[in-house]
């Protein structure tokens, strides 16, 4: 290959070479492949929806009804739309602080040689599989909100004026969006930490320098100079975990409760799409309403997942091209 | 800034600012102490999943759960024999194998593309959006996506069909470190290259992926790290098996579905089982996660 380039300097003049064409076409093939699985997710999801929502319309997005008896057919997916949101805005307010806090200690509180140990720990969590964060939530966090938030505070945040029928539950088995909520704060605590400390790093030494040449605190700096040097990628980092949030599965499948009953209190019992999906759909039959009521689901988890992660991306993007 | 207020007004100004002073310093206090539990907890909440897994699982781990294959509960009858994970540990193997074999060379060829031909170009962009859109998307819906493309032609649930949903996840994972691997060769070395009258893609093959093997690799095991422990995929695609099985046209079995599917069954012996089975994938995910941070860190 290399002899045949050699003797012929006008074709090297041209800076042409037939490898060079095989190899770039062969990337660019594969970027095309990329991209056809994207486009080939939307399309396959819409197809399977469509009998679902030539069936139902709009009002599936209403509907509570999930019967799958013959003859009764009848799927509405406003249970699981609802859980999936809720469970994830839950999270996001649970996970934000923790992960602020994270950051800030990493990029200004800690030691050196403390950052980078501690640093790979939080990184560590984000890789646990996230059957893992299923089965420790089912049998650890799931008995510790039964037994230490439910039943031991319940009738104090029960009385908490406005907000106390947010607790007010007749279901006492632990499992419910409640649960389901905090396993995913920590689930995606490492990925919004992680964004939030690599963008304190990024704030020019000067600026903070200066602020501290002024006689400003440690929390005074992240306050008037870090965070809003960088808030719109906080925000970016936070749409990322809410991104991530959203298609969360088997950790949710095991905490939540799956049942398809609008949540009246945080401590109910509900469903989410992802663990709907993952629950009913290797047992529907093949072809059917019910198949085709889930790739609707499927086909809107997509839509909402798909907004929120190309908003963080938009939102990152300084970040990504430094 | 408020000190110039303070001493416009200048009775009582030390006593005040003092004590501003010090209520900024008891505020800034008070947000370390709280940052540092929220470091603390994030860091108790690792502590407890690790210390959970090696408490519950090293207590049933033996070497039937390694060698032998699903059986029934022994509830209610102690002399049943003992069943194990074999075929969920085969299956898992076999499926992430090919599923990294299939996903590798195409992620590689897109971070290429990315950064050696595409720098800016809308194309690339594009893509670059789309690969990350696809890194962060919900892993059930790869499974759905393959079920309507693989599952439903081929009339049933299969081992290929789970390869290639975990396929699907490695691509953009490799995408996104071997771009950023590649940029951060220095384009002295690619003048050099070329300056010797080597074509782009020698350039490329012999020299840009030389130099960024380690990152490369990085990419690779920490896509193997995370097809390894999905479940939610499988699930609609390999759909699980309780014997062991190599036939890539059936059901397969997988670590994470048998660990799904026995933590659900209700029975105290399976849960156990399960517990094993989580511990074994945790230690090896993890396992391979630091392997692939000291391979990036030997390279600095």
């Amino acid at each position: 290959m290399g002899a045949g380039t050699a003797p012929k300097p006008v074709g090297r003049s041209r800076g042409i070479d037939v490898g060079d064409l095989v190899f770039e076409w062969l990337c660019r093939g594969a970027g095309f492949v990329v991209l056809l699985l994207l486009g080939g997710i939307i399309v396959t999801l819409f197809i399977g929806a469509l009998p679902a929502f030539r069936e139902f319309g709009l009002g599936f997005l209403t509907s509570t009804d999930w019967n799958p008896v013959e003859g009764r057919e009848n799927y509405g997916g406003a249970v699981a739309i609802f859980g999936t949101i809720a469970s994830a805005i839950l999270a996001i307010v649970f996970a934000v602080p923790v992960a602020f806090g994270i950051a800030f200690f990493l990029t200004e509180l800690a030691p050196e040689w403390l950052r980078r140990p501690v640093g790979t720990a939080i990184e560590l969590l984000a890789a646990v599989p996230s059957i893992i964060y299923g089965m420790w939530g089912l049998f650890v966090v799931v008995p510790f909100v039964q037994m230490y938030i439910q039943l031991a505070l319940g009738d104090y945040l029960t009385a908490i004026p406005l907000v106390g029928f947010l607790f007010e539950s007749r279901f006492f088995a632990g499992t419910s969006l409640f649960t389901a909520a905090i396993v995913l704060a920590i689930m995606i605590l490492p990925f919004i930490a992680a964004t939030m400390r690599d963008v304190f790093l990024q704030v020019p030494p000067v600026y903070k320098e200066s602020a501290y040449g002024l006689g400003a605190t440690r929390w005074e700096v992240v306050k008037g100079v870090v965070l809003p040097y960088t808030r719109i990628s906080v925000v970016g980092g936070i749409m990322l975990g809410l991104g991530r949030a959203l298609g969360e599965t088997m950790a949710v499948t095991f905490v939540i409760g799956n049942a398809n009953r609008m949540p009246q209190s945080l401590f109910d019992p509900s469903t989410t799409i992802a663990s709907i999906v993952a629950m009913e759909f290797p047992e529907s039959l093949m072809g059917s309403l019910k198949q085709s009521a889930l790739f609707a689901l499927g086909f809107l988890l997509f839509v909402i997942s798909f907004l929120v992660l190309a908003a963080s991306r938009y939102l990152l993007r300084s970040r990504l091209k430094a | 800034m408020s000190s110039t207020t303070f001493q416009a007004e200048p009775r009582g100004a030390v006593r005040r600012s003092s004590a501003l002073a010090s209520r900024r310093k008891i505020v800034d206090l008070i947000v370390k102490w709280l940052c540092m539990t929220a470091t603390l907890i994030g860091l108790f909440f690792l502590a407890s999943i690790m210390a959970t897994l090696l408490w519950r699982g090293l207590a049933s781990m033996d070497w039937i759960v390694l060698t032998e294959e699903f059986r029934p509960t022994r509830y209610g009858d102690e002399n049943a024999p003992k069943g194990g994970l074999i075929h969920a540990i085969l299956g898992s193997l076999i499926q992430t194998a090919i599923g990294t074999a299939i996903g590798t060379p195409i992620g590689l060829l897109v971070g290429t593309y990315l950064s050696e031909y595409a720098r800016g170009s809308a194309l690339g962009n594009t893509l670059r959006f789309v690969s990350d859109v696809l890194l962060s998307a919900p892993s059930i819906l790869i499974g759905l996506f393959i079920y309507q493309l693989v599952v439903l032609p081929m009339g049933g649930f299969s081992g290929i069909a789970g390869a290639l949903a975990l396929a699907i996840i490695v691509i953009p994972v490799v995408v996104r470190t071997t771009e950023d691997m590649l940029q951060l060769i220095p384009n002295t070395l690619r003048e050099a290259v070329i300056g010797l009258g080597a074509p782009k893609w020698k350039m490329i093959t012999l020299v840009c992926y030389k130099a960024a093997a380690s990152g490369i690799l990085t990419g690779i095991l920490l896509a193997v790290a995370r097809i390894a422990g999905e479940t939610a995929p499988l699930l609609l695609t390999s759909f699980g098996n309780n014997v062991t099985s190599f036939d890539l046209t059936t059901a397969m079995a997988s670590l994470p579905i048998a660990i799904y599917q026995q933590a659900n069954s209700g029975f105290p012996d399976l849960i156990e089982i399960a517990w094993s089975g989580a511990l074994l994938i945790t230690l090896g995910v993890l396992a391979i996660n630091i392997i692939a941070r000291l391979v990036l860190r030997g390279r600095n």
